[in-house]
């Protein structure tokens, strides 16, 4: 894996020299400097607002640094667009995809790079396939050329992506460079490995620029890894010298007090029963699920993707159609519509938060307030006073970073929006029992705690809890039970108490 | 519950900056329309002297009337994210009907104020019947109104049946024309209409929910908001507030006519948009789209008096409103990438 003895002596292929930038009054980098070498992988690691987005996006040309410069392959260069810094050989993965799904996959790999597959205007389309399927086969997928791109898997799309940016060799006649901006956030554990092994592969005949949040993963692949906190390279570090404490404390700049899951605060499971389901089934997906839930557990689904637990969760929330039946505390319940199972006291937090979780042009105290209205309206007319006061209370006690009530959500950081969104559930006083569907998916460490203490406060007080999470450490941690699914079908239910929690492995090999 | 703070502080910093420039593209987007709206007062006054008169801000103001009423309507349906283009049509139903049903040159009946309010309740029934059969039969809001229109404009040609019905009430003609404070009475039913929009989308459950809609439908549905019930309820108030909006064209033309309506279609998206009521959905608002109304009307109304040819004025308002629009979706320019 190490690529030391090769690096040494060769000119690196990018190279940052302090490279700073303000927004406004802000600082977003103050003085960034790090190199990749040939058939190097660097891990880039930070918090949120650390830097590592404006970063990026200068290598590849949508933001200019005030000053510093860029050096590729020796010369300086300015980028001034994705399509030149593709043209030189900087390619980039990006978190939310950016392939264009009604098209093909040949179209999409040699999108504005079609070189002699595009004669006077006009598509040719068996060049086209063959140029696409060079670099398929570079990465060794198997992925039909001809197949439509929203059809693919997340990870297959990745893939797809990856295929592009390898495209631009041909082009420059170098090796490019390959940023993956957090590739593994949606990523499940089998895909994760797959991304490795390309990884090794990539590195082959590219160097690769690796982001993420997970400091387990970065410490795996990557050869060198830069720490970015507040705008500066902090710290350069080889993953055999420091450890991921060693990493976050650097990321943060203080130590981390406490466990950062909160596994002594995890209650003893309670007797009584909150939630019982029997026999439920949502058409093709899964199939005939048994499982309780107790008053202030929470019980965590692991399941990769197409195991169904997505849909058996939007199943219990009424979201789809299910058979089978529910007791809720006791009472029989049938949601038919999310308004259903709100009104019975279930709330839902979606995995995808722009799109599903909340409304960023409208004010924090209005997206708090949203599915529970009713408490701050007198028949159709809003109390403007009491929804305010409603809303100042639960930012005081989340300790939402807002300048107030009636910024728009979408202005807060990542962890604020996501705690105002556990607000919207947490201002019902009867909330019986809340579906996370991975609640902290693109947080940082920082906020990720937040959450999780949340989450452990919500139980303390009652309220019981399915999880879905970023990943089966997380999710073993977190939960007091582990339901683990499987093609639709529940394969096991696994004990996870403080202090004797199962190995991932154990969990794992339910899962597959 | 040390972990809390942690790594709260770092980000702040840029978190600061995002808000801070959030806030300045809103309040370009939100204010910006209004500074237009200031500049081309500035820009018709230098031009002609009579411009900045008192009677030609009662003009200009009584003028904008009908449009102001129809893009409060319209404003709710724009914050939905879905479009209407029913307006004309169900004007002209609502112009030939009111004009039938209160004293007229036609038939006996006259039902008085009751015609009007017969006439209002007709447009709620065509907005109810767009927004049922939108969400109905998940039918895009762009072809069911579209169709809603060509039927209105369909049951207004069978009504005028060849003869025009003029209004033969002497009290409803003298009402319409009577002022108060320089202006005429149905400018104040405008601002009546405003305000009463401004109440509903800031103090009711609708005008709450058709942001949220807007803005995230997925979000809304997923919050247990009965979206079709609202989205109907806007269709069908937008619906109701067209019906008055052909009341009043038919009141100041003393006669009802299937075209009472016509070009309301272009000129309110129009000033809706100018305003920055965005068609995107979840942006906006009523005093947004009057805001963009006062533009529109401005803008005719220059026209004239710096003697812009009547033949020409049609192009040079396009070319302003394209500008406009420009100006205004220019602090947007970054976020709004791809435009369809």
């Amino acid at each position: 894996m190490s690529a030391e003895t090769t690096a040494e002596v060769q000119t690196p292929v990018l190279a940052v020299h302090d490279l700073r930038k303000k927004f406004a009054e802000t600082t977003a980098l103050d003085g960034v400097s790090f190199e990749v070498r040939p058939h190097e992988v660097v891990g880039l690691i930070g918090e949120n607002g650390a830097g590592k987005s404006t970063l990026l996006k200068m290598l590849i040309g949508l933001a200019q640094p005030d000053s510093g410069h860029i050096e590729l392959r020796g010369t300086r260069v300015k980028m001034r667009g994705i399509s030149q810094a593709g043209a030189a050989g900087i390619g980039m993965v990006f978190q939310e995809q950016s392939l264009i799904p009604n098209l093909t996959v040949a179209e999409n790999i040699l999108f504005g790079a079609e070189g002699g597959a595009v004669v006077g205007g006009l598509y040719r389309w068996k060049e086209l396939r063959r140029r696409a399927q060079v670099q398929l086969d570079k990465i060794g997928s198997k992925i039909d050329v001809d197949g439509l791109t929203e059809e693919l898997s997340f990870a297959d799309r990745q893939l797809v992506e990856i295929a592009k940016v390898l495209a631009t060799e041909e082009r420059t006649n170098a090796e490019p460079v390959v940023l993956l901006d957090e590739p593994t956030s949606v990523l499940d554990r089998d895909e994760t490995e797959l991304l490795f092994t390309q990884i090794e592969r990539l590195r082959t005949r590219a160097s690769v620029v690796f982001v993420s949040h997970r400091l387990d993963e970065v410490l795996r692949v990557s050869d060198r890894v830069y720490v970015l906190r507040n705008g500066q390279t902090v710290a350069e570090c080889v993953p055999g010298d420091v450890d991921e404490a060693s990493l976050r404390r650097m990321m943060i700049g203080r130590d981390m007090e406490g466990s950062h899951y909160g596994e002594e605060d995890q209650l003893p499971i309670r007797e009584e029963v909150r939630l019982s389901v029997r026999g439920l089934s949502v058409k093709g997906v899964c199939d005939d699920v048994d499982f309780d839930v107790h008053v202030g557990e929470i019980l965590g689904i692991a399941g990769v993707q197409g195991s169904g637990r997505e849909e058996l969760c939007r199943g219990i929330f009424g979201a789809l159609a299910t058979r089978g039946t529910m007791t809720l505390d006791g009472e029989q319940i049938t949601p038919r519509s999310p308004r259903d199972a709100i009104g019975s006291d279930i709330g839902f937090v979606p995995a995808e938060r722009r799109r599903e979780g909340m409304v960023g042009t409208m004010s924090v105290a209005e997206n708090i307030t949203l599915p529970h209205i009713g408490d701050v309206c007198a028949g159709p007319v809003l109390l403007k006073g009491k929804e305010r006061q409603l809303a100042d209370e639960w930012i005081e006690r989340l300790r939402i970073r807002t300048p107030s009530g009636s910024a728009p959500l979408g202005s807060l950081s990542g962890g604020n929006q996501q705690k105002a969104v556990l607000a919207r559930w947490m201002v019902s006083d009867s909330l019986k029992l809340l579906i996370l569907d991975h609640p902290t998916r693109g947080l940082d460490v920082g906020a990720k705690s937040e959450v999780y203490r949340l989450i452990r406060e919500l139980t303390a007080s009652g309220v019981s809890i399915l999880l879905m999470a970023d990943s089966l450490e997380e999710l073993i941690a977190m939960s007091h039970r582990v339901l683990v699914m499987k093609d639709g079908r529940v394969t096991d239910v696994i004990d996870a108490p403080a202090g004797a929690k199962p190995a991932p492995v154990t969990v794992l090999e339910r899962m597959i | 519950m040390a972990p809390a703070r942690l790594g709260q502080a770092p980000p702040e910093t840029g978190r600061a900056s995002t808000t801070r420039s959030r806030r300045r593209t809103t309040l370009l987007a939100d204010f910006g329309p209004l500074g237009a709206l200031v500049l081309l007062c500035l820009i018709f006054s230098v031009m002609s002297p009579q411009f900045a008169t008192w009677g030609n801000v009662r003009n200009i103001l009584d003028s904008a009337a009908v449009l102001a009423v129809i893009a409060v309507g319209l404003t709710f349906v724009l914050l939905l994210g879905a479009i209407d283009l029913s307006i004309e049509g169900v004007m002209a139903t609502a112009a030939l009907s009111v004009a039938l049903l209160v004293a007229n040159t036609r038939n006996d009946i006259d039902l008085g104020f009751l015609g009007i309010l017969a006439a209002v309740a007709l447009g709620a029934c065509f907005g109810l019947a767009s927004g049922m059969l939108s969400t109905g039969l998940k039918i895009p809001s762009f072809m069911t109104t579209l169709g809603m229109s060509a039927i209105g404009i369909g049951i207004a040609t069978v009504l005028f049946a060849g003869v025009q019905p003029t209004l033969s009430s002497p009290e409803l003609a003298a009402w319409a024309s009577g002022q108060w404070l320089g202006l005429t009475r149905l400018t104040f039913v405008a601002i009546g209409v405003v305000i009463l929009g401004l109440l509903i989308q800031r103090y009711t459950r609708l005008g709450r929910y058709a942001r949220a809609i807007g803005g995230a439908e997925e979000l809304a549905l997923l919050s247990g908001i009965p979206v079709r019930r609202y989205k109907t309820l806007a269709f069908t108030f937008a619906g109701a507030v067209y019906g008055l909006a052909g009341v009043m064209v038919t009141i100041q033309l003393g006669s009802g006519i299937v075209q009472a309506g016509v070009g309301q279609n272009f000129a309110a998206i129009t000033a809706a948009v100018v305003g920055g009521t965005l068609l995107s959905g979840g942006r906006g608002g009523v005093l947004h789209s009057i805001v963009g109304v006062l533009i529109v009307t401005v803008l005719v109304n220059g026209l004239v008096l710096i003697g812009v040819s009547p033949y020409v004025q049609k192009a040079v308002q396009g070319v302003i409103v394209v500008a406009a629009v420009a100006i205004t979706a220019w602090p947007l320019r970054e976020r709004l990438r791809v435009v369809k």
